[in-house]
């Protein structure tokens, strides 16, 4: 079915167009040539008449550029200053264990030398009476 | 014939040319494109190069053909920069499809019928869109701007054959569209 049936395009041997892609065709082409007549007769804005559109354009990307620099420059201070308070409290907090760990092994070589200061005086008092006589001879040789 | 007078004779033919030519090209121009904007910036290109090597025409071809020979490279070479520097041109102009087959004079046919013809005019323009850039100009040139076989061949540069064998699959793929839309 054709809109307008004045304009068919000129057949060529080689096509075999059905009547019905014929008039869709023709429909097409007139569409086309309706929309280029419509736009060559619009009203056209000189480029030189219309300084402010790349006035604004570099406006609005300048505007844009700079609230992301802006953006940036925050940002990574923020960032830095956050990263260095990590920093500090990471080493308080290595610096900490490391008083901790100090403490506990000053703490644990005191209580191994009590323990043998316990059981040399333990050993040096007590003497099992089996071996009282080889005591007695021990200390006769040292007096001798 | 003095210098003068061969450049104003020279002048004159290209601007019966300008006149006589322009409409057509800046139609092909938009069809091809879909983007008046782009149409209008290409048909002005296409002129000035035209003018440019207007001397070394030497009529071995209509003045129609070798000025779509132009328009066909000029718009190349657009797509071509286009793909290569996209961040630049990002945002396209061109208008959607249905827009573009809403353009229909009115007739005398009923409003249900100028709305069907309106849709398959759509459809039309869905399957121009899927041609590859050959199929799409030799289509155009064909059954837009009604350019003979031969005619076709000298403006894109192809044999006969070829652009036998590109309308026919251009053809091909509307009548899927409007087959498959019926």
């Amino acid at each position: 079915m054709s809109f307008n049936h004045q304009s068919v395009p000129r057949p060529c041997e080689d096509e075999q167009l059905d009547p019905a892609l014929r008039a869709t065709l023709a429909d097409f082409r007139l569409s086309v040539h309706a929309w280029a007549d419509a736009a060559s007769s619009r009203p056209r804005m000189p480029l030189a008449a219309s300084p402010h559109r790349g006035r604004l354009w570099r406006l609005a990307a300048g505007c844009a550029l700079g609230c992301a620099l802006l953006a940036g420059s925050v940002s990574t201070g923020v960032y830095q200053h956050h990263r260095k308070e990590i920093r500090i409290a990471q080493a308080r907090e290595a610096e900490h264990q490391r008083q901790l760990a100090a403490a506990r092994a000053s703490q644990q070589a005191r209580d191994e030398e009590d323990l043998l200061a316990k059981v040399d005086s333990d050993i040096a008092r007590q003497t099992p009476s089996a071996m009282e006589p080889l005591a007695r001879l021990m200390s006769d040789d040292e007096t001798r | 014939m003095t210098r003068s007078t061969a450049q104003d004779v020279a002048a004159e033919e290209f601007s019966a040319v300008v006149t006589a030519h322009r409409p057509q090209i800046f139609r092909f121009l938009l069809a091809s494109t879909r983007d008046v904007d782009l149409a209008e910036t290409l048909t002005q290109e296409c002129f000035l190069k035209a003018h440019r090597n207007w001397t070394g025409f030497r009529g071995d071809s209509t003045a129609m053909t070798w000025l779509m020979r132009i328009a066909i490279n000029l718009q190349k070479d657009h797509w071509r920069n286009r793909r290569m520097q996209f961040w630049r041109h990002a945002r396209t102009n061109s208008v959607d499809i249905d827009e573009a087959g809403e353009w229909l004079p009115s007739g005398e046919s009923s409003a249900e019928q100028k709305v069907l013809a309106q849709e398959r005019v759509a459809q039309v323009w869905k399957a121009v869109e899927g041609l590859s850039e050959r199929q799409r100009s030799v289509f155009l040139l064909r059954y837009v701007e009604e350019l003979e076989l031969s005619e076709i061949a000298r403006a894109t540069g192809l044999n006969e054959g070829t652009v036998k064998a590109h309308l026919s699959r251009a053809l091909a793929k509307v009548r899927a569209e409007l087959g498959g839309k019926r």
